[in-house]
């Protein structure tokens, strides 16, 4: 217990300088992957990190040819973000010269430029003065060994890159929601996809130190996905993206820190996933339990008005309404219309009596009344202005009665030259039609 | 370095097998736009690979295969489902669910690091290298080859068969699954097939060639043909030579093209060689295909603009004529230039096709249309007038704007739609501006009405 404090409270030297490292690496990745998911190019994260390891690869043969030990870790660094920008230029350019779609292109170049890279490293492996010079780190990440350097380096890259992004939030919010609204606004499309790939590029690049070159994607992608579930709103969205990609990285690192032989990229990782997971369920705007309420709650009022209208067309033939008439307008078990009716008449809709007979209640009249008009308003639409078949429309109508709103009803009023009554239904009730 | 036709002929087929195996679920991807699943798969496999290893302590197993092939699908009907239910960008319930799954395999094969020896490694690069050594006998001993080939062999026998039984439904499916439900073919049924002979494909192949040259297998050459032919049984023959043409450029430059730059490089990824070649392929394919390439595209591009600035050509010296004005063929090339607003290469390669078809005399004092060259140049002239005509009349456009659109119009305008024009303006005799509209016999109106000039 007293090790979990000093870590969560960072009062360690080594875990307090990881922490804040990847803390930072999780804002800007969950900024900017939040644009990216956006903007529809959620993996080209991974095309870019991949291709990191060639860029990596080119720039120490190339710093070795000048005579240097190949160690120096921003020539690295910008090896890298070269190489990545330079894959995503040729995604981009793939599927706008040729007929090949984004997935193709971007699996074209990523497993390319990643067998280019696995080449290069088999190469450096053998040169003399190589013996890798810790590139392998950067396919796994070396999380745990981050130096003040590194922290420092990811903190003010952080910083950048959210800069940037709150400067042309306006433009990145338009390119993402409407491309060729912004063309013909006059903002340059091609050279926003640029900066947001550089974007993109920049976090992959600080991320491979932090957590590895594969799963520098996970911090792009799942805080953002994520966040989605929660809001409508991207400025929002970016926001909750951040926080969940900064608390995954704090309690990753604090976990890996704790456990023994636990990776932290892939603590970090596993702990944003588990963040996902909740945010899949609960989320207030797209989460699955919102969903599968919101759906419920139109079954229910569906079914409801079903039952209100087949009620009052039951009255129409003759009353008091019995429960097999009911039974036998719709294709409904006996426990659903028993279950539906004391759902209505827990509304007040409508009265049970002891007869096995049902009555509708005022409120029920005009909610059924409403129903019915509906219905039978669309059925004369369709007969005398769609040329459809009086035996046809009944179906049709069944499915858009609970859906029509004022303003169309009105429409259909003009059109028909209908009054405020309910008009007698177009064709035979309960043979062809009812049910 | 030295070939030996044993152990070169190994590697090479080994590698080419695969390409087999892999083009043919590998064009379906790409017909789906689902190519990234072959790199999620790839990586989703690892907690697979790790748990199969872990329940059985040896690196050659069943069970290892079993696993990986369990989490491949895994991932896949994940991704879907995520993309279905959670209304997630397929990409990003890709993303989401195969970073995920390796993470999980990470901390496995770490966690399992004192007990057993698993470098992630041999997932990712392969060692095609080592193939040929590892020979078993097959068929009672008749034959010994090395062992991944009868794995690879069976695998593509599978994939031949499900493709060869399924093929009119997977074409159907994969080009308009609206179609398909249409006809009653359930396209997410060939899906579900499609991926799983995606993860077999993958998982049988990891061991073998590595999980970078698996990736680039599905995907690169089934691409590469894609831009070669627009037919399907083409594109899967095809798709399957370049990755004969792919293994061996692989593995010879994985054993020479190093050499050229530094001294004393032997042990280069042959498997990384060879998905670079592959994209070498493509990059050849992407430039010089005979229908898409970037050069055809450039030429014909260019031959369209040297067709058009010719008829501009023509259609000036028509009005010269009409005009009674003389205009030496550099005066020509000045007014091309300056009314089509074209480059002088453009404009020096449409005076040389006149030229050459014999259509005008440009010579350094004059130029003269030739009997050939004025019908043309009636042609041209005749649409022109027709369309401004017609579009002052029926669209009433202002007189001072039809000519632009006019410009681009008389280009693309044959005889079948002059004459719905003709028809259209009531066979009016001049355009908005008063000239007069030529016949289609090719006999201008004799009577120039010349209010303006």
């Amino acid at each position: 217990m007293d090790s979990f404090l000093r870590v969560l409270l960072l009062e360690d030297y080594n875990t307090r300088l990881v922490v804040i490292g990847t803390v930072c690496l999780g804002i800007a990745a969950g900024a900017v992957g939040s644009l990216l998911l956006l903007r529809r190019r959620a993996l080209i994260g991974d095309v870019i990190s991949h291709a990191t390891l060639p860029g990596v690869g080119i720039a120490f043969l190339v710093m070795i040819a000048m005579g240097g030990t190949g160690r120096w870790s921003v020539g690295l660094l910008l090896g890298a973000l070269a190489a990545g920008l330079l894959a995503a230029g040729l995604v981009m350019l793939i599927r706008r010269t040729t007929l090949l779609r984004d997935d193709a292109a971007m699996a074209l170049v990523m497993s390319t430029t990643f067998g280019l890279g696995i080449v290069l490293l088999s190469i450096i492996q053998d040169l003399p003065t190589g013996n890798q010079a810790g590139l392998e780190s950067i396919i796994y990440g070396k999380t745990a060994s981050m130096v003040r350097g590194d922290a420092i380096g990811i903190g003010i890259a952080a910083v950048i890159v959210i800069i940037i992004c709150a400067c042309l939030y306006k433009e990145f919010r338009l390119l993402c929601f409407d491309e060729h609204f912004a063309g013909s606004q006059g903002w340059p499309t091609t050279l926003l996809d640029v900066v947001l790939l550089l974007l993109g590029a920049a976090v992959t690049v600080i991320g491979l130190q932090a957590v590895g070159l594969i799963l520098v994607l996970a911090f792009l992608i799942i805080p953002a996905a994520a966040a989605r579930y929660w809001t409508d709103q991207l400025r929002l969205m970016m926001f909750i993206a951040s926080g969940i990609g900064a608390a995954s990285a704090w309690m990753g690192v604090t976990i890996s820190a704790m456990v023994p032989r636990m990776p932290a990229g892939a603590i970090i990782v596993l702990v944003a996933a588990a963040f996902f997971l909740l945010s899949l369920l609960f989320g207030r705007c797209r989460g699955l339990l919102v969903s599968f309420r919101l759906s419920l709650a139109l079954r229910v009022r569906i079914h409801r008005q079903h039952l209100l209208r087949a009620i009052w067309e039951c009255r129409e033939t003759q009353s008091p309404v019995q429960l097999e008439q009911l039974l036998a307008r719709r294709s409904w078990s006996p426990l659903q219309v028993q279950r539906l009716i004391a759902r209505s008449a827990r509304r007040g809709e409508l009265q049970i009596h002891s007869d096995q007979t049902v009555e509708l209640t005022p409120a029920g009249e005009e909610a059924a009344a409403r129903v019915v008009r509906n219905h039978r308003l669309w059925e004369l639409f369709l007969i005398r202005h769609a040329d459809i078949a009086p035996s046809h429309v009944d179906r049709a109508a069944d499915e858009i009665e609970h859906v029509l709103g004022v303003e169309l009803v009105g429409e259909l009023e003009s059109i028909l030259a209908q009054d405020e009554t309910v008009p007698s239904s177009p064709h035979v009730l309960g043979t062809g039609g009812g049910n | 370095m030295g070939w030996e036709a044993s152990y070169d002929g190994w590697v090479i087929a080994i590698g080419a097998l695969a390409a087999f195996a892999c083009a043919l679920p590998g064009t379906f991807l790409l017909l789906r736009g689902m190519s990234m699943m072959g790199d999620a798969i790839s990586h989703a496999v690892l907690p697979g690979i790790a748990l199969g290893f872990l329940v059985s302590g040896t690196r050659d197993s069943i069970w290892m295969f079993l696993g990986a092939l369990v989490a491949g699908l895994l991932a896949a009907v994940l991704s879907q489902a995520l993309h279905r239910m959670g209304r997630l960008e397929h990409g990003a319930a890709m993303g989401v669910v195969f970073t995920s799954l390796f993470a999980l395999g990470l901390i496995l094969i770490v966690q399992a690091a004192g007990r057993v020896e698993l470098d992630p490694h041999c997932v990712l690069e392969g060692a095609i290298e080592w193939a040929p050594l590892d020979m078993v006998d097959v068929f009672w001993g008749w034959l010994t080859v090395p062992r991944a080939v009868p794995v690879l062999v069976i695998m593509l026998l599978v994939n031949l068969t499900v493709v060869i039984a399924c093929y009119k439904e997977m074409k159907i499916a994969a080009f308009d699954p609206d179609m398909a439900r249409a006809s009653g073919i359930d396209a997410r049924i060939m899906n579900q097939v499609l991926m799983i002979i995606t993860a077999a494909t993958c998982v049988a192949c990891f061991e073998v060639v590595g999980s970078i040259l698996v990736v680039a297998l599905l995907v690169v050459p089934p691409a590469t043909a894609r831009l070669l032919s627009d037919r399907l049984p083409v594109v899967l023959v095809l798709a399957c030579l370049i990755g004969i043409v792919m293994a061996f450029l692989g593995h010879f430059a994985s054993g020479s093209v190093p050499g050229w730059f530094l001294a004393d490089i032997e042990d280069v990824s042959t498997s990384g060689m060879m998905a670079v070649m592959a994209g070498f392929l493509f990059v050849l394919a992407w430039v010089l295909s005979p229908r898409h390439g970037l050069v055809m595209r450039a030429v014909h591009r260019l031959r369209l603009r040297v067709r058009i600035a010719a008829e501009d050509v023509l259609g000036l010296l028509y009005r010269c004529e009409e005009r009674q004005e003389q205009l030496t063929a550099a005066q020509v090339r000045q007014a091309l230039m300056k009314a089509a607003s074209i480059g002088g290469v453009t404009a020096r390669l449409a005076m040389a096709r006149i030229r050459r078809q014999g259509w005008a005399e440009l010579g350094t004092t004059s130029c003269h249309l030739s009997d050939e060259g004025r019908v043309l140049a009636t042609e041209v002239v005749r649409s022109h007038r027709l369309w401004e005509a017609w579009l002052w009349r029926n669209i009433k456009l202002p007189a001072d704007h039809v000519h632009g659109s006019a410009m681009r119009l008389e280009h693309v305008t044959d005889a079948g739609m002059r004459d719905q024009l003709a028809a259209e303006t009531e066979a009016t005799e001049v355009d908005p501006h008063g000239k007069p509209i030529p016949d289609s016999g090719g006999e201008a109106d004799p009577s120039p009405d010349s209010t303006v000039e």
